[in-house]
């Protein structure tokens, strides 16, 4: 079977501003993004021939989509053969696996990856609120449907509830502490110091996170990722189309985009795992690299505990070994044996929704990060993003 | 705001579920004190959520069937936030296995019970919360 998203590469990283309030137009932003990873890969807009994004246009929750395809196709003015936009997929990563697929099936050649946020704008000075929340729950007639029928009666308005149960039962099926949650934190903090576009730069001590309020247990405020503003895009090219361009592309070694068990935050079977699980077993089936092989690791952290979960899945320790494996914080720290999140995650670099550790990722691999880049230079990175049902993975490879 | 139904004054907002002819079995059974789900003539399978087929045997013969209210907590979370004007924190969130069949689950309030008293593991049992013709599944410790 020939792996096919090895005919894929990745030619040009591009990202907007990035803010916890930029209070700017989001299409714009986007733009921004999209202009900077089509200059970075040494290409003219005219050469994009494919469109690729998650979730697509949504008007819920606010702040969630900054543009679509729609909207991005017509303000570049781009003729495209394939494009593809919506909210089922193996997370937000997966409208970048399915521009692979789309450029080794010859559906198009160089296919632009975005993805845009503004939930710092739209959620303004009210904090952080439930999903569904803001469509008139807050009074009069409003009745929840599809999913969230399960969930939002019950005052489980937020997917940090949700997490929060699988990361209880991770702690009770394997003793998993706070103490060795509080890495991925810290960690983060650490790196998004090295990072002049991280949200949060400023020290972050374990007596900080042990003071911090409590969200959702075993969540504290310093588990959750921050809303922000910012636009990340990616280019996917043919391999063929790639050989003159500015960069030496980032190889696609292998995808991850398998979802086994029942599709759903709360039927998921085994609770101490989540989708993930089957999609980091789905990457290493498709390449004879090992989790050993990886040099930086960039997993998606929207919640502490989802990192842990993809620590797990991708085979970095065993299961339910995620909690020792980061404990102590200098095996995952920049010049531990597997660094991760070097750009500061979601927690400290901002919640650019999954987007953000491929970007970074590719930073690593073109040995671009300056103060955080890895030594090496790196030759293998994982990318990994979603949680709950959602998960999708990129094995990349310099060169 | 809603206006409060008499004996609901010290109740908290709740976001309350679109009944449909395909979930009313279960958000209204707690009239009669039943919780009730889809269940499979052919093979005996419950269903939840609702579908149209059993999941397992694709069989379309199904009916409503009430089941012991029982349940173990299989995990929950202590709520701090404040997501939902009106929901006073902190509250427990669960999810709860029902007795009668492995994986057969539902998201819950844990009441009726001090939140450091709340263990993985613990029986519960339901006892419905009645809000404008809905009847919400929370579940109790089982005493005694």
């Amino acid at each position: 079977m020939e792996i096919l998203e090895r005919r894929a590469c990745i030619t040009g990283i591009g990202q907007s501003d990035i803010g916890r309030r930029l209070h700017r137009d989001p299409l714009d932003l986007t733009l921004d993004a999209c202009l900077a990873a089509i200059e970075d890969a040494g290409l003219r807009r005219d050469d994009i021939d494919g469109l690729a994004t998650y979730p697509g246009n949504l008007t819920m929750p606010a702040g969630f989509s900054g543009a679509g395809v729609t909207e991005v196709q017509d303000a570049l003015r781009l003729r495209l053969d394939w494009y593809d936009g919506g909210p089922e997929q193996p997370g937000q990563l997966g409208s970048v696996i399915n521009a692979c697929m789309a450029v080794a099936c010859g559906l198009a050649t160089h296919v632009l990856c975005f993805r845009s946020v503004f939930e710092g704008s739209a959620q303004g000075s009210r904090g952080r609120r439930g999903i569904g929340v803001d469509g008139g729950g807050g009074g009069g007639g409003f009745r929840a449907s599809g999913f969230m029928q399960w969930s939002l009666p019950f005052g489980a308005a937020s997917a940090a509830n949700w997490i929060a149960m699988f990361a209880q039962r991770h702690f009770h099926e394997y003793g998993t502490t706070r103490e060795q949650l509080a890495q991925i934190a810290l960690n983060d903090r650490k790196n998004a110091a090295r990072n002049p576009n991280a949200i949060y730069r400023e020290p972050l001590t374990l007596e900080d996170y042990f003071a911090a309020r409590m969200i959702s247990e075993p969540f504290c405020l310093y588990d959750c990722d921050v809303p922000c503003d910012g636009a990340t895009a990616v280019i996917v090219s043919r391999r063929e189309a790639a050989r003159d361009l500015r960069r030496t592309p980032i190889g696609v070694e292998a995808v991850g985009s398998a979802i086994h068990g029942r599709p759903s935050w709360d039927q998921w079977e085994e609770l101490s795992t989540m989708a993930l699980r089957d999609a980091g077993a789905m990457l290493w089936k498709r390449t004879d690299l090992k989790p050993a092989d990886v040099d930086v690791a960039e997993l998606y952290d929207g919640f502490s505990f989802i990192a842990l979960a993809w620590l797990e899945a991708l085979g970095f320790c065993g299961k339910g070994e995620s909690g020792p494996f980061v404990a102590g914080g200098q095996r995952i720290a920049l010049d531990g044996e597997l660094p991760l999140n070097t750009q500061g995650g979601q927690l400290s670099g901002g919640r650019l929704h999954g987007y953000g550790f491929l970007h970074e990722a590719c930073v690593q691999l073109f040995g671009e990060g300056g103060p955080r880049q890895v030594e090496g230079p790196p030759q293998v990175a994982v990318a990994a993003a979603g949680g709950g049902p959602l998960g999708g993975c990129l094995l990349l490879t310099r060169g | 705001m809603r206006e409060k139904a008499r004996g609901e004054a010290d109740q908290p907002f709740r976001i309350l579920p679109r009944i449909t002819p395909e979930n009313e079995h279960f958000w209204t059974g707690g009239a009669e004190d039943e919780l009730r789900f889809k269940r499979c003539r052919s093979c005996g399978y419950y269903i939840h959520p609702p579908a149209p087929r059993c999941p397992t045997c694709l069989s379309k013969e199904l009916e409503v069937a009430a089941v012991s209210g029982r349940a173990t907590v299989l995990t929950y979370t202590v709520n701090h936030q404040p997501w939902i004007p009106g929901f006073p924190t902190p509250y427990v969130v669960a999810i709860v296995e029902i007795e009668e069949q492995p994986g057969l689950r539902l998201m819950t309030n844990l009441v009726n019970c001090p939140i450091d008293a709340v263990r993985i593991g613990m029986p519960v049992r339901v006892r419905f919360e009645a809000r404008d013709g809905v009847y919400l599944p929370l579940f109790e410790p089982v005493t005694g």
